[in-house]
């Protein structure tokens, strides 16, 4: 596996550092913009020039995980807390599946090319492409048929085989990588061809892997139409239920919607740095490694 | 070792298309009891014939054909002025990249907060320099303008991170030599470095095009393909078609149209990158 960091060609010093700076500032500017209403009381968030300068507050935090009664005094559950669980745990669980058949399936299209690997492959590939609009239309009737509409097996089940083509096409590329010297090697010496997979390619990929489930959890921590459409009330995860929350009302809470964004995007960004060599595999499903 | 994964999908994917495509040969709706009548051909004839769905068409080709040349120049820029080291780079280009890997219904969310007449920042800040207030998602134009630049701002670091891929690829010594020629830099561009990151914008393109042809949550959560349905894109109208209306065997039929389009740009797609890892220039 090539070692060289995000691709670079020469060497600059400071004075493009101020140009990619100012930048940077302008492009990440809209994300910045919605962190920093999280921590705003009402009033500074609707300032106008915007208040670059405010007294943060964890308010609206506050208010995320706990509904304001109208009456005063205490507050209800606002739900938040059991919709961030359902995101972590169904993406969790259907990822973790997707990701041990996706390896297993990946190995052997490395390794043990089918008659017709490649249409495989491509059938493959076209599932994770298609419009999910086409896929969600018979999903959804049969879902109600057997009953799966608004489980948690329903939707891990699909969200499984959502993952799974992205696992295939990652792991495969990190199979396709590995120095083929070492197990040819180990055959030689007699080793199974489990032994070959578990004890050589195996410990090889660890960190490919590991990349391809955090890829895979964002992917599904970030899916919006299956979720708005086969979810109820008791296995909705966030993006739906931010969507629930600016749909229908008159007078939106940006501070609050903030405050759920943050919560909800902290962790991808935070991701985005420590996966910054994998990014171009990963947003590629794998189709381009360098 | 393939067999748990193709019975996965087998049974999770491939199954319920196969059965929607059935249907998309009958009349049926979701939402009656009544069993599904065959139709043959029909629905696909509906569709082609009906004006609403070339409509719904043209206003995608109009999203993507926009969005993607933004992505493709916005992304460029970004990619040369990243394409050195410099110091702090690993930082600003976490702050570039993050868009990318933020859900898409996020950034609609985002949006329709800084479009927002009496709070969007993006809104106000025009409006200093119109006499009245400026409602951004008040026309199709506007709207449309709107997802656009709300898509292109996400996919840019896309477009950057694959160039950046093909800058580095450029052997140096060619540089050098055009440096021994004198060689201006607009003739080093265009006779060493685009030969050389032409077949990774070719795959940015092709990649950007499937996706942004699939657009559905930016446009549903943004402007709910209005004003009026202006900007109602195909993936939009499938789903209005399928759960509104409860037209389920049209909606398939549209939708087989659409996955007909998308297998087509994805064999390009796969036969580009083929063409890629052939070309001397790799490896």
């Amino acid at each position: 596996m090539s070692k060289n960091r995000t691709h670079v060609i020469g060497k600059s010093g400071w004075r493009r550092t101020l140009g990619a700076a100012v930048v940077s500032a302008i492009y990440f500017f809209p994300v910045y913009y919605i962190l920093m209403t999280a921590f705003k009381t009402r009033p500074d968030a609707l300032a106008m020039p915007i208040k670059f300068l405010f007294t943060p507050t964890m308010d609206n935090f506050y208010s995320v995980f706990v509904r304001a009664d109208i009456q005063g005094g205490g507050g209800t559950d606002s739900g938040f807390s059991h919709y961030f669980f359902n995101s972590l745990f169904i993406g969790g669980t259907s990822v973790t599946l997707a990701l041990i058949m996706g390896t297993a399936a990946a190995y052997g299209f490395s390794r043990f090319p089918l008659r017709g690997n490649d249409t495989y492959l491509f059938i493959i590939l076209t599932t994770r492409m298609l419009p999910p609009i086409i896929a969600i239309i018979p999903i959804f009737v049969l879902f109600r048929v057997f009953g799966l509409s608004g489980s948690y097996t329903g939707i891990i089940a699909l969200y499984t085989a959502f993952n799974l083509p992205f696992s295939i096409w990652m792991a495969k590329s990190f199979f396709d990588d590995l120095d083929r010297d070492i197990e040819d090697a180990a055959r030689m010496d007699g080793s199974s061809e489990w032994r070959v997979f578990r004890k050589i390619c195996l410990p090889q990929v660890y960190g490919g892997l590991a990349a391809t489930f955090v890829f895979a959890v964002i992917l599904t921590w970030n899916e919006f139409l299956f979720a708005l459409m086969l979810t109820g009330t008791e296995t909705r995860t966030v993006p739906v239920a931010i969507a629930r929350t600016i749909g229908g009302q008159v007078g939106v809470d940006w501070g609050l919607m903030s405050a759920i964004e943050t919560l909800f995007i902290i962790p991808v960004v935070l991701v985005t740095f420590v996966l910054q060599n994998q990014l171009l595999r990963g947003v590629t499903f794998g189709t381009i490694r360098k | 070792m393939i067999a748990p994964a193709i019975a996965t999908l087998f049974i999770v994917n491939i199954f319920p298309l196969m059965w929607s495509f059935g249907l998309s040969f009958f009349e049926y709706k979701a939402n009656r009891i009544a069993a599904p009548v065959f139709k043959g051909l029909d629905n696909y004839a509906d569709v082609l014939k009906d004006p609403d769905i070339w409509e719904r068409f043209q206003h995608t080709a109009t999203i993507v054909v926009g969005s993607v040349v933004v992505q493709l120049i916005v992304g460029f820029l970004l990619a040369l002025l990243f394409a050195n080291e410099f110091p702090l780079r690993r930082y600003l280009l976490m702050l570039v990249l993050a868009p990318m890997m933020l859900s898409l219904s996020a950034v609609g969310v985002f949006f329709k907060l800084f479009y927002d007449p009496t709070l969007g920042f993006i809104s106000r800040f025009i409006s200093l320099f119109t006499p009245d207030t400026y409602v951004i998602l008040s026309t199709p134009a506007r709207a449309t303008i709107a997802i656009v630049a709300a898509d292109a701002w996400m996919w840019s670091p896309f477009v950057m991170l694959l160039v950046l891929a093909g800058l580095v690829s450029v052997p140096k010594y060619l540089y050098e030599a055009a440096e021994i020629d004198r060689a201006g830099w607009w003739r080093r561009f265009r006779t060493i470095t685009f030969p050389y990151i032409r077949s990774l914008l070719l795959l940015a393109l092709l990649f950007r095009t499937i996706e942004t042809f699939k657009i559905f949550d930016v446009v549903y959560i943004l402007t709910e393909g209005g004003p009026g349905s202006s900007t109602e894109t195909v993936s939009v109208y499938v789903y209005r078609l399928a759960f509104q209306f409860f037209r389920t065997s049209l909606a398939s039929a549209l939708g087989y149209i659409m996955l007909f389009a998308v297998i087509v740009l994805t064999s390009l797609y796969l036969y580009a990158i083929q063409t890629r890892r052939a070309e001397p220039v790799n490896e």
